[in-house]
């Protein structure tokens, strides 16, 4: 089962890698970094729930239904809060940027570099 | 869990940093343009440095410590790294100070440093994947905002966008090599003192020889990982970012990106690199593939500065180059199959070096910024006749540039000599000779700079100079220590050794 939800996650990474490189729209590459966060969460969570934690392979303790490690989920969820405090600050920006120069097209922030 | 006083007080520089960024911030909702605040910054920077000290000395009575669940550690490195980065920090806002008139919410613009630099003080110290994250994020979105600041110039907030844009990009990169190395270990856990807490280093099992790095999740794993990282240090070929970012943003922003970011990440590399992917047969890998990294940054930053005509777009590409002769310490792990020859030499020239740099970078970033404010344009031509209308600035620019390309008695010098002698100790003979080509390329344009300001009759700078007595303090403080650390370089060596003694 691991290996589909890692399809999954390099899936959803590369559809967000692939769109935060080519999107003419400010805010759909907000979105695609969006989706490759979520890319990393369903990898995070998937090797939590399905890989031997570290103590148990090294002291050989059964992996006995009792014993649950929550790393990665809670891995994840310091992804989420911290991916929402980063679109808050794009989001900021972006309406500064449509406020200037009356834009959402990366193509037309071009101001330094020639 | 909880906290307990020893949690308290092993975090307490940090702490006290937060407490007077909160104080500066919500004093700004009251005074926004009073330079209390860069006070205040100074007093915070002081408090911490003081407290760093003390926990400097109880490591060296204690040993190193874990602390908030084994989340942080407490060690000479990690001290070391944190008293560097708030006195890099502080010489730049005090030599700002008098550039803030242009902005509108001066004491919001400190705050966020403040909160920055926490991020950065947490980053040599993080001992799990989450912190390191955490840590990472808390130093990069207050940088968004610092470059976006000048909301009256579009270059400024188009910089704070790229730099948004590409700061996210790179984090996702760097979270799912993180991913990797937990699912190949099981363990979030990358570096402990307690022995039978497993760390990932000895949760790498089952290596195989034929493989890059032994295995395919670690192959996968440490590729993302670095260029993640590679993004933050600006590392050819993710440095593209880099200019654009230190010509829109604030000058203030880019020496912060320059010197304070630059070394947080650098030791935070290295940690990772000689305390979880030291074994033997992954670090041949990751040791050619930095060195081969290295050659590149340094090539492409240098040849590409030849050509600028922007001060700030010069140092952008100059800092570039620069992290590459970091990078070259940092790849030259001398670790011959368990034979170890001189192996604590790599960290220490890194160490030397990103000490070095930082005060000369400081007092080259200082006069930029203090020329850059008056003139109110970047440009080279700006700096003609600087040699006569200002001797002062003029001399400290030459003596960080001399620096910057490597000139004895400089601190310049001796950083690269380490840094060339750790590789050819390593068996990187190679990557020495393609460095000393590189300090030679780098010569013509650093020069360059100081022939304008000293040969060429002024155009727009003529007239007085007043530079504020903070300024010439920082001025008069860097250029100092650039001199005397290249002249008296035994007792910095001394303290780098100790500090690196906790990473071997």
């Amino acid at each position: 089962m691991l290996e589909r939800y890692l399809l999954l996650s390099v899936i959803l990474f590369c559809i967000g890698l692939y769109g935060a490189l080519s999107r003419r729209n400010i805010i759909a590459v907000l979105i695609c970094t969006e989706l490759m966060l979520n890319g990393v969460n369903v990898a995070l969570v998937a090797f939590s729930r399905y890989s031997t934690p570290a103590f148990m392979r090294l002291t050989s303790v059964d992996a006995s239904d009792s014993v649950k490690v929550l790393d990665g989920q809670a891995f994840a969820i310091f992804v989420v809060v911290v991916a929402a405090a980063e679109v808050a600050l794009g989001l900021a920006l972006v309406i500064a940027l449509i406020r200037s120069r009356n834009t959402t097209d990366v193509t037309e922030i071009n101001l330094m570099g020639n | 869990m909880g906290l307990s006083g020893l949690d308290i007080a092993l975090l307490s520089p940090e702490i006290a940093m937060v407490v007077f960024a909160l104080v500066v911030i919500f004093s700004g909702l009251k005074w926004p343009n009073s330079s209390i605040s860069v006070y205040t910054f100074l007093l915070a920077t002081a408090v911490s440095i003081c407290l760093s000290v003390f926990l400097w000395l109880r490591v060296e009575s204690n040993g190193p410590e874990m602390f908030m669940n084994d989340s942080l550690i407490a060690d000479h490195y990690a001290i070391f790294f944190k008293c560097l980065i708030l006195t890099a920090i502080a010489l730049i806002i005090l030599v700002s100070k008098s550039s803030f008139t242009e902005f509108n919410q001066r004491a919001e613009f400190v705050g966020l440093a403040m909160l920055s630099s926490v991020g950065l003080m947490l980053l040599p110290s993080a001992a799990d994947l989450i912190t390191i994250f955490v840590a990472i994020e808390l130093a990069s979105l207050p940088i968004v905002v610092l470059a976006a600041f000048s909301t009256h110039e579009g270059k400024s907030g188009e910089s704070g966008l790229k730099f948004l844009v590409l700061s996210a990009i790179s984090s996702a990169l760097l979270l799912y090599g993180f991913a990797f190395f937990y699912g190949a270990s099981g363990t979030l856990q990358v570096l402990s003192l307690d022995s039978s807490n497993p760390t990932i280093s000895e949760m790498l099992v089952s290596l195989d020889n034929d493989i890059p790095f032994g295995s395919i999740p670690i192959l996968i794993a440490t590729i993302l990982s670095v260029s993640g990282l590679g993004f933050k240090l600006s590392i050819v070929p993710f440095q593209m970012w880099t200019p654009d970012v230190y010509e829109g943003a604030p000058t203030t922003v880019g020496a912060m990106l320059s010197v304070a970011s630059k070394a947080a990440g650098f030791a935070l590399l290295l940690r990772v690199l000689y305390t979880v992917l030291n074994h033997e047969m992954i670090s041949d890998d990751w040791s050619l593939l930095l060195a081969i990294l290295a050659a590149i940054t340094m090539s492409i930053g240098n040849l590409v500065a030849i050509v600028q005509k922007d001060l700030k777009r010069l140092l952008a590409y100059s800092a570039i180059a620069q992290a590459g002769y970091v990078l070259v310490g940092v790849a030259s792990f001398a670790d011959f199959g368990g034979k170890q020859i001189s192996y604590e030499l790599g960290p220490e020239s890194v160490l030397f070096y990103l000490t070095g740099y930082a005060a000369m970078n400081v007092a080259a970033f200082s006069v930029v910024i203090l020329t850059v404010y008056r003139n109110q344009t970047s440009e080279i031509k700006s700096l003609e006749g600087l040699g006569a209308s200002s001797p002062l600035l003029a001399g400290v620019l030459s003596v960080s540039l001399l620096a910057l390309v490597g000139v004895p008695p400089t601190v310049g010098f001796m950083g690269k000599f380490f840094i060339f002698n750790a590789a050819v100790n390593a068996n990187l003979s190679w990557l020495a000779i393609i460095g000393v080509i590189n300090s030679a390329i780098s010569a013509y344009y650093y020069l360059n700079i100081i022939k304008i300001m000293y040969l060429r009759s002024p155009s727009i700078s003529g007239g007085n100079w007043r530079i504020a007595l903070s300024s010439s303090l920082v001025l008069v403080i860097t250029a100092g220590a650039t001199l005397i650390l290249g002249i008296l370089p035994q007792p910095l060596l001394d303290l780098v050794g100790e500090a690196s003694l906790s990473i071997i």
